[in-house]
């Protein structure tokens, strides 16, 4: 193992003490995209790859990812005496058990059964080998009678040569996978400080709401992956990037909000509740600020030609009891939750999405954005929820300068690094130096305490 | 040549201005204009073909009117923090699909194929995003504009961030 914390210039690396400081080849080094591979999105971890409404009839499947491998997510045809303990959706690597066919190619389909084109190798919807080709071999009849060419050994096992399957669990209509047999179960790695938030969005008085696929946005950013998580983590630059959040007051610093993140610090829920914007202090804030002096992205005459990009009507599901103080109930208007390693879901106002991160080496990643909706929403709501995307995605309001800012990051971090001498670092040590991991939440937004945190947890994980 | 071919000749060749026309004022930077190839109340639509060919509604860009398009072009000027870089399109030829009369007026069903080509300081030209226009022209003081406009792009991943229209 001693292996893995150099360089390939063979100099040892070591994460300083702490974890407001995150050195640069943590986002450069090919050596450590490699381990967090293996470590994070194939070892225990529980990785999303899409949502039950994507794959809503038996046969359904579409192809997602988990790492660098493409899995397949399908729903399986289950019994009726076994539906209410089983929900029948299976994740199964895209790879076939003889020679290594990524065998499906289609994005999406109804399938009966998975054949790979090379050999016709047939394997169920759970990933089980169901049959190939001349297993027993050719009878062929030759002058001295009988015979059986080839076929596969006696003790060649269907049994033991079906697909790689994953574990899945499903929570809300969220599917989430794991190669590991380690991983703990779903809820308990998510924690109780991150399931009301998600309970918050996807939970009705009837059990999980349906939802409705609204369509995916995609884009590949030249970044390191975890510049993704890191930006949904770090609440100290909407209010500074995005002209659109400060200045019609969506998300910005005088604003009541919370920092929450699981017992371990990887996950977190970053939870804020929009004000009417302007020059002035946030009306509900209580606190006299001065949080657009001095901001060049503030545009105090800002106003749209159109206010329908912004027609923001309030759910009754925003307001919930609040988990932090008993018996008082709180209503945020944005939950932007990061699912460690590779999920964010996102609620801002009336805009609702699934945000997947799929890496692709250490300086890239792609970035699949899956709006949804409510299975009862008016077609009104469902028209405001496709208005508002506007502001997010590769072509967002908002959402573009991200993939931009990780975009110079990454630059910055590789002309740095060009040497292969690891130096350099970035700094986040905005509330502190402390992690904030087993505190309780930050009331407000001026920390950068939940990257830390991630850190925290990064580089146990590494074993770093 | 009959009047009747001569006048479809005409028209193919009027929409081929007109976008030819469009892609100018874009590549050109002259963003302010590009609301103006539009009717007040038209539609401007950048989507994904996995999501056209699904019928899935969400788009990139989902604009309504051209107060939408306008706050699109004070965000691309203003407000949006990105990277710049030059645009090029390249347009096919049209095919226009249907002249229809709907409530006195005449409607025009083209389409058109694009490629947009992205060129950043210092780098390479790259393709950056292609695809097809599918349009309803209307006939406004005697020119043709957009009554709609939706972009259906093959290309699977936009490479980091979409900024200006195409």
């Amino acid at each position: 193992m001693n292996a893995f914390p150099e360089s390939l210039s063979g100099a040892l690396r070591t994460f300083p003490a702490g974890c407001s400081r995150v050195p640069y080849w943590v986002y450069t080094d090919p050596v450590i995209y490699q381990r967090e591979l293996e470590r994070l999105f194939y070892g225990p971890h529980w990785c999303y790859v899409g949502l039950e409404a994507e794959i809503p009839k038996p046969g359904d499947y579409k192809l997602s990812w988990v790492g660098e491998r493409q899995v397949i997510m399908v729903r399986d045809r289950v019994m009726p005496k076994d539906r209410a303990t089983d929900h029948g959706i299976r994740v199964v690597e895209n790879r076939c058990a003889h020679r290594g066919v990524r065998f499906c190619q289609e994005p999406h389909g109804n399938a009966r059964s998975f054949v790979c084109p090379y050999h016709q190798w047939t394997y169920k919807l759970n990933g089980d080998l169901a049959g190939l080709p001349f297993k027993d071999g050719v009878k062929v009849v030759t002058e001295q009678g009988e015979c059986v060419n080839g076929g596969m050994p006696p003790d060649f096992s269907l049994q033991h040569n079906g697909l790689t399957k994953l574990r899945v669990e499903v929570l809300h209509g969220l599917v989430f996978a794991t190669f590991s047999s380690e991983t703990e179960p779903l809820r308990d790695y998510l924690g109780p400080h991150i399931m009301p938030w998600l309970d918050r969005i996807f939970q009705g008085p009837n059990g999980s709401r349906p939802l409705t696929l609204l369509g995916y946005n995609r884009q590949r950013i030249p970044g390191n992956w975890k510049l993704m998580m890191e930006n949904i983590k770090d609440p100290y630059h909407p209010g500074l990037l995005h002209t659109w959040f400060v200045t019609f007051g969506l998300w910005r610093a005088d604003q009541k909000s919370r920092m929450v993140m699981d017992e371990r610090g990887r996950h977190a829920v970053m939870i804020s509740r929009r004000n009417d914007g302007g020059q002035g202090p946030a009306k509900d804030s209580g606190v006299q600020t001065d949080v657009t002096q001095g901001v060049t992205s503030f545009k105090a005459h800002m106003t749209l030609n159109d206010p329908r990009l912004l027609d923001v009507v309030p759910e009754p599901w925003w307001t919930v009891s609040d988990p932090s103080q008993p018996g008082q109930t709180i209503t945020p208007t944005v939950t932007m939750i990061t699912l460690f390693p590779s999920l964010i879901v996102q609620q801002q106002v009336n805009s609702l999405s699934t945000r997947h991160i799929q890496p692709r080496g250490n300086g890239s990643f792609d970035f699949v954005w899956t709006h949804f909706g409510f299975a009862d929403d008016t077609p009104e709501m469902t028209q405001r929820r496709l208005r508002q995307a506007n502001l997010f995605g590769p072509a967002g309001f908002v959402s573009a300068d991200d993939g931009e800012v990780i975009e110079f990051s990454q630059d910055g971090f590789a002309q740095w690094n060009s040497d292969g001498l690891g130096l350099g670092h970035t700094l986040c040590e905005l509330g502190g130096k402390d992690p904030g991991v087993g505190q309780p939440p930050t009331e407000h937004m001026v920390t950068e305490t939940l990257i830390r945190a991630m850190y925290d947890y990064w580089k146990k994980a590494m074993a770093l | 040549m009959t009047p009747e071919r001569l006048q479809t000749l005409w028209l193919h060749h009027e929409i081929d201005q007109r976008n030819a026309a469009y892609a100018a004022a874009l590549d050109d930077k002259r963003y302010a204009d590009w609301p103006e190839f539009f009717v007040p109340d038209g539609r401007y639509r950048v989507q994904a073909r996995e999501n056209f060919d699904r019928g899935l509604p969400l788009a990139l860009m989902h604009f309504e009117s051209q107060g939408m398009m306008k706050d699109r072009v004070h965000g691309i000027t203003q407000t949006i923090y990105h990277g710049p870089y030059h645009m090029r399109h390249v347009v096919s030829p049209a095919r226009v699909l249907e002249v229809a009369q709907e409530d006195g007026v005449e409607v025009v069903r083209a389409q058109a194929n694009y490629a947009v080509f992205r060129t950043k300081p210092g780098s390479v030209s790259e393709v950056f995003n292609v695809g097809r226009y599918i349009d309803e022209w209307v006939r406004d003081a005697g020119i043709l504009k957009l009554r709609s406009r939706l972009c259906v792009y093959d290309s699977e991943l936009i490479l980091n961030s979409l900024i200006y229209p195409i």
